[in-house]
């Protein structure tokens, strides 16, 4: 039995889009290997946990224990790999988000298993994982082959469509006491951000500001486009370098790697290093006064005007033609 | 107080990929190598630990062919008392192997401490820092932003960035291993007295070979490419009011995407 274990994740009770994306993902690559896909949390359940059902998984498993509440490498690791040794999957997939990124190669050490991280593809080949990765900030591509029989890997955010296989389908939800042990490197506290937005790197739209911006407060104009369209705002290192936008809004090699199905560049030229950082998006959009800007060259669409006058026009009309 | 920083030696942001005609790796010829950028946030925080702490020794290391040096050199001449040389030769290697041969050099160093970049900006894996730190069985902490040594000098607090402008605080006892992020420092310019001293620091160079033990990669990297190109799509013509309904009209019915 071939079956593929996601690590899911959740969020204020509810089950992530990252994990409805892996889970649809999982039960198209376990069908090829006969097998089935299943869903382990950690940590408290999600109050939709069965409606991964849904989305191909049939079983997904709870494992609770008070010391797994907050986040702890070790203990996250020792329970999952307790659980793997039970249910023996030969998949293991995780979302690469700074929780996944951080458990997924130290399960993998433990366990002797090949791992392919942040990639943007995975297929069965010969019975066996293949995923698709970027290396070199996005200039490059590769395919990854596993030689051990545990394959592991994580997807970037937004690289599947959380596609509904089976609707109305309950997953089986299995909650099992998970004593991690003793654990080192507790997590004394959680400093919450001003966000409560979804993160760049998960975002499916986003408006993103560069130098043009010419002052922290113009960035509004930016978030109320944002608000109507349902995306995240981000800069450019030129904006957060001038002090326009704080550090965890950058998008680029230096900051945040995004994967969005939209990516509207309000006064941008478009740096490599900026590309490097968004050049997967499905659909790019760029505005800027600068006919030469390179992202002209990049982008799909593209309004040659001033952001100031362009981006509140753009909101307007999102208003109007949302509201029909 | 003993720490580590393992280094790695990669292209320059700069670099222009071309693929081998095999498609079995990259051209290497012509390519500038640079410190990775994250290291030097390691490097840098290595050393104010050692001055916090009045003393003690700062060890670079490296895996590589006989160019990481370079790395070393540069570790060296901003102020790290000592520097290995992996010589990599004969040895295929995936994240799991140089995680092997890493921890094997550190075990026998025994650092209180290792600080490493968050992630080397050629494979951009974020894999190796972890799996050392499975293979010493110590603590490990990612994508830090700030680090605060402890009072007795044998832990510390360190807050790690975890999306959405939240972030984790964690007390840890010694020893741990630490991915730096941007932003925790600012790496020290090696200065002209540096570099010269670094020259006569002990740098010693040890073979993979001997540290590999039974490790084999457990992955295989094939068929490397140049990503899909994306060309220019249609510059909008027009009067503001009139682009704006246009775009709007394209993303929803032609790019669907809203």
């Amino acid at each position: 039995m071939s079956n593929i274990l996601v690590i899911g994740e959740h969020t204020e009770g509810k089950v992530k889009k990252v994990t409805f994306e892996l889970a649809s993902k999982a039960s198209e690559l376990a069908a090829k290997l006969g097998g089935q896909a299943e869903v382990v949390f950690v940590g408290a359940s999600p109050q939709n946990a069965a409606e991964l059902g849904s989305y191909g998984a049939k079983k997904v498993y709870v494992l609770q224990n008070v010391k797994l509440e907050k986040y702890n490498t070790e203990g996250f690791t020792k329970v999952i790999t307790d659980l793997i040794g039970e249910t023996k999957p030969t998949v293991v997939l995780g979302t690469a988000s700074p929780f996944g990124r951080d458990l997924c190669p130290r399960l993998a050490a433990r366990l002797g298993a090949g791992l392919a991280s942040d990639c943007t593809n995975l297929d069965i080949q010969d019975g066996k994982l293949l995923a698709t990765r970027p290396l070199f900030s996005g200039k490059a591509f590769v395919d990854v082959k596993f030689e051990s029989s545990l394959q592991m890997a994580t997807s970037r955010p937004n690289s599947f469509v959380a596609s509904v296989v089976a609707a109305g389908v309950s997953a089986e939800v299995v909650a099992k006491d998970s004593d991690p042990g003793n654990l080192r490197a507790v997590m004394k506290e959680i400093v919450k951000g001003q966000s409560d937005k979804v993160d760049l790197t998960e975002a499916s739209k986003i408006v993103s500001g560069g130098r043009a911006m010419k002052a922290p407060e113009n960035f509004k104009i930016l978030q109320e486009l944002a608000d109507v369209i349902g995306a995240t705002v981000g800069a450019s290192r030129a904006a957060v370098d001038s002090g326009y936008a704080p550090h965890d809004m950058q998008v680029g090699q230096t900051g945040k790697v995004v994967n969005p199905n939209l990516y509207i560049a309000c006064g941008i030229s478009g740096a490599i290093q900026h590309l490097a950082g968004m050049r997967t998006s499905k659909v790019i959009v760029a505005i800027n006064k600068d006919p030469e800007a390179p992202l002209f060259q990049k982008a799909d669409y593209g309004i040659v005007g001033d952001l100031f006058q362009i981006v509140p026009l753009l909101t307007q009309e999102f208003k109007r033609a949302l509201a029909e | 107080m003993k720490i580590g920083v393992l280094l790695k030696q990669v292209p320059d942001t700069e670099t222009k990929i071309r693929i081998k005609s095999d498609a079995s790796g990259i051209e290497t010829d012509g390519i500038k190598y640079i410190v990775n950028p994250y290291d030097e946030f390691a490097v840098e925080e290595a050393l104010k630990t050692k001055e916090k702490a009045g003393g003690g020794e700062v060890v670079v290391m490296s895996l590589g062919p006989a160019r990481v040096v370079d790395v070393l050199r540069t570790g060296l001449a901003m102020g790290a008392d000592r520097g290995i040389h992996i010589d990599d030769a004969g040895l295929s290697l995936d994240s799991f192997v140089t995680a092997k041969i890493l921890a094997n050099v550190a075990q026998k160093e025994s650092f209180d401490l290792i600080f490493c970049g968050k992630q080397a900006i050629d494979d951009d894996a974020s894999q190796v820092v972890q799996m050392v730190a499975e293979f010493l069985n110590i603590s490990q902490v990612l994508l830090v932003e700030k680090f605060e040594l402890g009072a007795d000098k044998k832990s510390a607090t360190v807050a790690r960035r975890v999306g959405g402008g939240s972030k984790e605080v964690y007390t840890l006892e010694f020893p741990v291993i630490l991915g730096a992020d941007k932003g925790l420092n600012t790496p020290r310019y090696a200065s002209l007295p540096g570099i010269m001293k670094a020259k006569t620091k002990p740098l010693a160079v040890l073979k993979a070979t001997d540290l590999v033990g039974e490790a084999k990669p457990k992955t295989i990297s094939v068929n490397f490419r140049l990503p899909p190109e994306r060309k220019a799509g249609k510059i909008l013509q027009g009067e503001p009011e009139q682009v704006v309904k246009e775009l709007v009209k394209l993303l929803r019915e032609e790019a669907k995407v809203i």
